[in-house]
């Protein structure tokens, strides 16, 4: 998703426009524009491009219903499982509407600078002819160019709420969900994927979101939990995963569906996108037997939640990195990325005491952000990488991290406003009764098991 | 006759329910229990946070036995059950006031 330039209707007139006076002109001058003519007439999309990118797309939504919402439904208590799957689904839904009505407009639109864009709201001028430029000489419809995109809008807000479940109320998460897609992830998706985007110009590295996605989802659920305040009773009392054969499924599906995710983000069924989809195999596979092998180097026993744990933290970080790195450097970044994320898990956050229920900031936020960074390393040919001869690391490392640092910053501003907005209007919060009795039965009346 | 209330492992289960019917025993009741003795309890894990269970999952068997047999009831359950480890369980002896069939109204030893 580096380059986005549009060539649909808007390049036809020009051509058409530009071929106009030379009807009257010299022929030279007319065979000049003739040629000019052809090389700007519209491109057709490939049908394998498309339906790759159509296969990519619904393979993100498998990855938030059912795949996140069994993920972290598995990891809450049972009373508290269907709020958490609906939030989901409802935070997703909410994002494709507002992605459809403004977001498009304000991450891709037409017109814009290299902090956000706008136009084509309500997608206005999109038509089945229209097309977006994928890196190379191809295009693909623009509807799905839409449609893959306003999935990763979807997942990321649906992330985020990995943190507040259990808690906060239902209403509180839809209206966050809103001014948070607004404030926060149009403008970064904009800054990162478009070709006026800030970052995007620095020539930062992220390949399927590591920033946009991960780094973003997880700083501002780490926000979110401070604001929202803990659990009743974390952390002393047990609040057991209520069923991780859900998580384990939640986890497949999650890494199943990620191949859209990864290899999609080459916009087109290439050796890009083929690079993407073998990282998508190793850098899980060693993220998630890191995680186990932490867990016994700590004296532990290797535990399925812990393999399911490593499987996302290697996916989260092999995620700017999938076109942007060899399968062996994939490798090291999914290892490197699970044992950083099982010490921020087990070690840093209790050591901290903030209530990140189900993790969203340990290990999408963190493995984001030993992706992010490391991407600049993993770039290198040195070290297998897609990187040219004249790949200055040092160099690279820099504009990674200033990447990471100002996603960071924007973030968690942008949260700390969207939550108190959320606070003002429904005041975030369920009453200590409703929390007991769990979220299910007080916030949507029914229960998961009966 | 005498009611024989045993609490043992729940893997012991199958060989305890079949050494039981090779002598003759033709019915229990049997119900998954939580407690604590000796053994207290085990430790779980979830992404580093530790939680203590002060209960273990046992096994609580029911037995209704004639006079005769009740002696050679618990000394079964206690050999078969036996691992020589600390949470092996207990075995406990009640007077039985009475017993009766459902069925066919029944009662005393030829109810059991």
């Amino acid at each position: 998703m580096k380059s986005i330039l549009f060539k649909g209707a808007a390049l036809v007139t020009g051509a058409v426009l530009l071929a106009a006076p030379a009807l009257a002109a010299p022929v030279a001058e007319a065979a000049a524009v003739v040629t000019e003519v052809v090389e700007a007439a519209p491109a057709v999309p490939n049908p394998g491009n498309n339906g790759f990118m159509m296969t990519a797309t619904v393979l993100v939504l498998l990855m938030i219903i059912p795949g996140l919402a069994l993920f972290y439904g598995g990891l809450t208590r049972s009373k508290n499982m269907l709020s958490t799957m609906t939030q989901i689904g409802a935070a997703a839904s909410l994002a494709m509407l507002v992605w459809v009505m403004y977001g498009y407009g304000l991450a891709f639109g037409p017109e814009g600078n290299e902090f956000i864009s706008w136009g084509k709201f309500f997608l206005a001028g999109v038509t089945p002819d229209s097309t977006a430029a994928t890196f190379t000489d191809e295009v693909i419809s623009e509807y799905i160019f839409i449609s893959f995109q306003m999935t990763f809008a979807a997942i990321t807000a649906a992330l985020v709420l990995g943190s507040v479940v259990e808690r906060m109320k239902f209403s509180a998460t839809m209206v966050f969900t809103l001014v948070w897609l607004t404030i926060v992830y149009f403008p970064i998706a904009h800054m990162v994927w478009e070709a006026r985007g800030v970052f995007f110009v620095m020539g930062a590295l992220d390949f399927a979101g590591g920033t946009v996605v991960h780094i973003n989802a997880g700083v501002s659920a780490l926000v979110a939990a401070y604001i929202l305040g803990k659990r009743k009773g974390y952390p002393t009392e047990p609040m057991m995963p209520h069923s991780l054969t859900l998580t384990m499924v939640g986890t497949g599906l999650l890494w199943v569906g990620w191949f859209g995710f990864n290899a999609g983000s080459a916009l087109e069924a290439n050796g890009s996108a083929a690079l993407a989809m073998i990282n998508t195999f190793v850098a899980t596979a060693a993220g998630g037997l890191f995680w186990m092998l932490t867990e016994r180097a700590m004296g532990h026993k290797g535990s399925a939640l812990g393999f399911c744990s490593g499987v996302i933290a290697g996916l989260v970080a092999v995620t700017p990195a999938a076109g942007n790195s060899g399968p062996f450097g994939a490798i090291l970044l999914g290892a490197v990325a699970s044992v950083i994320c099982y010490f921020f898990v087990a070690k840093v956050k209790p050591a901290l005491g903030y209530d990140d229920a189900l993790d969203a900031f340990g290990i999408h936020g963190v493995g984001g952000i030993v992706g992010a960074i490391g991407t600049g390393i993993v770039f290198s040919p040195a070290l297998g990488g897609p990187g040219g001869d004249d790949f200055a690391m040092g160099a690279q490392l820099v504009t990674q991290i200033s990447a990471v640092a100002a996603t960071i910053v924007i973030s968690a501003v942008g949260t700390a406003i969207a939550m108190y907005i959320a606070k003002a209007i429904t005041g975030l919060r369920v009453d200590e009764e409703s929390e007991v009795n769990g979220l299910d039965i007080s916030e949507h009346g029914e229960r998961a098991y009966n | 006759m005498k009611f024989i209330i045993a609490i043992i492992k729940p893997f012991k289960l199958d060989e305890v329910r079949q050494a039981l019917s090779n002598m003759g025993i033709a019915g229990m009741t049997v119900i998954e229990v939580k407690g604590f003795g000796r053994q207290k309890g085990q430790t779980e894990i979830y992404r580093g946070a530790e939680y203590s269970t002060n209960m273990l999952p046992k096994v609580k068997l029911e037995i209704a036995a004639s006079d005769e047999i009740a002696a050679q009831v618990v000394e079964t359950i206690q050999q078969t059950a036996n691992t020589g480890a600390i949470g092996d369980g207990k075995i406990f002896v009640l007077d039985l006031a009475s017993a009766t069939r459902i069925r066919t109204g029944e009662s005393g030893e030829t109810a059991l």
